[in-house]
């Protein structure tokens, strides 16, 4: 009996420790073996490479907390090389992609990458748009001379990794400043706190950048309070939170975890502005948190109500294609495809080193989320828009220049 | 202060909910002395049952108290039959093994349940599409009970909501409830028996299949208002849910003295304050390693838990 009882709980601390704060951590997925990560094989193009195709590699988080960001990404990669192969496709071949869901998990994105690479031979890699995962993925396409582009990790250690690690979006310490600057600028905050998640390299990256700013244009963070992604239960920190008094709340975070740290906000009678970064962009921050989000304003790539032709081009082909309007993971999924299909048609071949040098040579390339000049450190420079939360929606507010 | 008492009221919600999970743990193990870690999935999986329903019933029906009982006798009735289910298929085949085996088995249950809701599975019906399993996105749980305030101290500094006096409520009369059942009835007495030795309480003709089913059916639509009660605290759903608060209420099981009610209840309380505290005037990201550290820290000057009762080896 007791040996029984011991072994429980030797089974249980074990389970424990890998459960914390993650409860998907677990190897064995009765329900799901490994071999089906290849179910996310985009229908149309079953095959491999054959000489007739170009095959990209993409990996998303298509399940997990993350879920709608790999989504909306997957289907802006998509449309780009629809519209790529509509065209005659590149150097006399068609385009395919293959997608492999990492389950919102860095492990998986590394695992995702690694078949990309050694199974698959990819000539080029999509992916991720959570930084945490980007940087899992990198180290591998970097060793393999594969060029791997992020549309969407915003985090500046990403490119960092290697001259192979590009990506076509904004980096944080620009995000950071471009909310503290409406915050201190346009809101006339004075008392700013933070909330942020302890276990995510682009929440931290915000958080620090944030912070710094802001102190220096005269505000006061009065304090930071963190979670970890996963937690449900935000209560304890609101109610620190709430007893500083702040004016603002900055939750560098994503959509997921803000909804529900919104909803407890409100509960708590925490009456306070929120503000926040890409992280929130997705249809479901607003299904999650309802009416709690009302009110609160992000830093973001784009803005649907952009009026330049291109956006609204890319908007309208989006919408007879899917039925919903892109959010800007779709917007950047998009650029990031054709920065790479555009690179390709310059390269000489396809080979991983021709196509990285195409690839750092892309220059004034009008992207739907602003036009992408890459520097030498494989970042394009380019400005962000405020967006506020209204009635369930994004509205544009300013544009911020760099 | 204000500070303080808030925190104690966001320690006692939660602990609330472990409560009311570890309840469901504490009487299987009382009857089987089988740990059944797949609880918290069969939670979930009533979380989701409510969610169905109060989609069925429609938006305008939330915040009635007809619609409130019909979810939560939904959503009872169905965790009832899959606790059946799975006790009839799962583990009785298994109870003359080793209990690592059933163990072990409850561990494959518990993550065939929260992967297998992870995967999209939707069947037309008739023109429109049914969806079976639910994907791995969260959703937004329906607002069963409207919230109020119930109390709000100083100018808006500490508020108490309904919802939450009614999960403590709720839980306190089922830990009496059940209280009441295994020590004052025929079939609480049966348990108790089967509890002690299954095999002479067969010879005795107490009808062991039939407790051990009836448990094991009372656990998990116990698991079932626990978990709809989480949802309506938390607001989302999503297949992963029932894993952590599983692994907590069984903790808190433990520290109470598994097998005993009023311990599982009480343990569930002070781990909740005791994890509320921890964030609140700490890290974070102490919270589990804390909730985890009590166990060890209990079990080692009191093996038997909080409430237990040291019980003789059997040879």
């Amino acid at each position: 009996m007791r040996v029984v009882l011991i072994t429980a709980f030797a089974a249980l601390t074990v389970l424990a420790l890998s459960c914390e704060k993650k409860p998907t951590a677990e190897p064995p997925k009765p329900t799901e073996p490994q071999p089906t990560a290849g179910k996310d094989v985009k229908p149309a193009e079953p095959k491999p490479a054959t000489e007739d195709t170009i095959l990209l590699g993409e990996v998303g988080s298509l399940t997990g907390s993350e879920a709608a960001f790999g989504d909306s990404t997957k289907k802006g990669v998509e449309l780009a090389l629809e519209e790529a192969n509509a065209a005659g496709g590149v150097k006399g071949k068609k385009l395919a992609v293959r997608v492999y869901d990492d389950q919102s998990k860095p492990e998986e994105a590394a695992s995702a990458a690694t078949r990309l690479v050694t199974q698959d031979k990819v000539v080029a890699i999509i992916g991720e748009v959570a930084s945490s995962n980007s940087l899992a993925m990198a180290p591998i396409a970097q060793e393999a001379k594969v060029p791997m582009v992020s549309p969407s990790s915003t985090n500046p250690k990403v490119t960092e990794v290697g001259d192979y690690i590009f990506r076509v979006c904004f980096i944080d310490p620009f995000q950071g400043f471009v909310m503290a600057k409406y915050a201190h600028e346009e809101l006339k905050f004075k008392k700013v706190a933070i909330l942020t998640d302890k276990k995510s390299a682009y929440s931290e990256g915000l958080t620090e950048v944030f912070s710094r700013k802001f102190a220096e244009m005269g505000g006061k963070i009065v304090g930071i309070e963190a979670y970890a992604k996963g937690d449900t239960d935000f209560r304890a920190q609101l109610t620190n939170i709430k007893k500083l008094k702040p004016e603002g709340l900055y939750v560098p975070g994503y959509y997921q975890d803000v909804a529900i740290i919104a909803e407890q906000a409100r509960e708590l009678g925490l009456k306070v502005t929120m503000m926040g970064g890409d992280g929130w962009d997705s249809e479901k921050l607003f299904e999650l948190g309802g009416s709690a989000v009302d009110g609160s304003y992000v830093s973001n790539h784009y803005s649907a109500d952009d009026p330049t032709p291109r956006v609204q081009d890319f908007i309208k082909k989006y919408q007879a294609k899917y039925g919903n309007v892109p959010d800007s993971l779709a917007a950047l999924g998009y650029d990031a495809a054709k920065v790479v299909i555009e690179a390709m048609k310059r390269a000489p071949d396809v080979s991983g080193p021709a196509l990285r040098d195409a690839i750092a040579q892309t220059k004034d390339f009008p992207g739907v989320a602003g036009t992408i000049t890459l520097d030498e450190k494989r970042n394009p420079v380019k400005p962000a828009v405020v967006l506020t939360v209204e009635g369930g929606k994004f509205k544009y507010k300013a544009t911020v220049a760099p | 202060m204000y500070e303080f008492i808030q925190h104690v009221i966001n320690g006692l919600a939660v602990g609330t909910i472990y409560a009311l999970v570890a309840l469901g743990y504490t009487m299987v193990y009382g009857v089987l002395k089988l740990i059944n870690f797949a609880h918290g999935d069969v939670m979930m999986v009533g979380v989701y049952v409510g969610y169905a329903v109060a989609f069925l019933l429609g938006r305008e029906a939330m915040g009635s108290l007809g619609a409130a009982l019909v979810v939560f006798a939904a959503s009872m009735a169905a965790c009832a039959v899959l606790g059946f289910v799975i006790e009839r298929f799962a583990y009785r085949p298994l109870r003359d093994k080793s209990r690592l085996t059933a163990l072990i088995t409850a561990i494959g249950i518990s993550f065939a349940l929260s992967y297998g809701f992870q995967l999209d599975f939707k069947v037309s019906v008739g023109g429109g599409e049914v969806t079976v399993l639910p994907g791995a996105a969260s959703r937004r749980f329906p607002e069963l009970i409207r919230p109020q305030e119930w109390l709000v101290l100083g100018d808006n500094d500490v508020i108490i909501w309904n919802w939450q006096v009614i999960s403590f409520g709720i839980a306190l009369l089922l830990l009496v409830g059940l209280q009441v059942l295994v020590y004052r009835t025929r079939f609480g007495k049966a348990m108790r028996a089967v509890s002690h030795d299954h095999k002479v309480a067969a010879l005795l003709g107490i009808p062991v299949d039939t407790v051990i089913a009836v448990t094991f059916m009372l656990g998990s639509a116990l698991a079932a208002g626990a978990g709809l009660l989480y949802a309506i605290k938390d607001k989302t759903i999503q297949p992963l849910m029932g894993v952590m608060v599983g692994l907590k209420a069984f903790v808190a099981a433990v520290i109470g003295g598994i097998g005993n009610l009023p311990g599982a209840v009480v343990g569930a309380l002070l781990l909740g304050l005791c994890e509320e505290f921890i964030v609140g005037y700490t890290a974070s990201s102490w919270r589990d390693a804390v909730a985890f550290g009590f166990l060890i820290v209990v079990l080692l000057f009191r093996p038997e838990g909080l409430f237990g009762r040291v019980q003789a080896e059997k040879v």
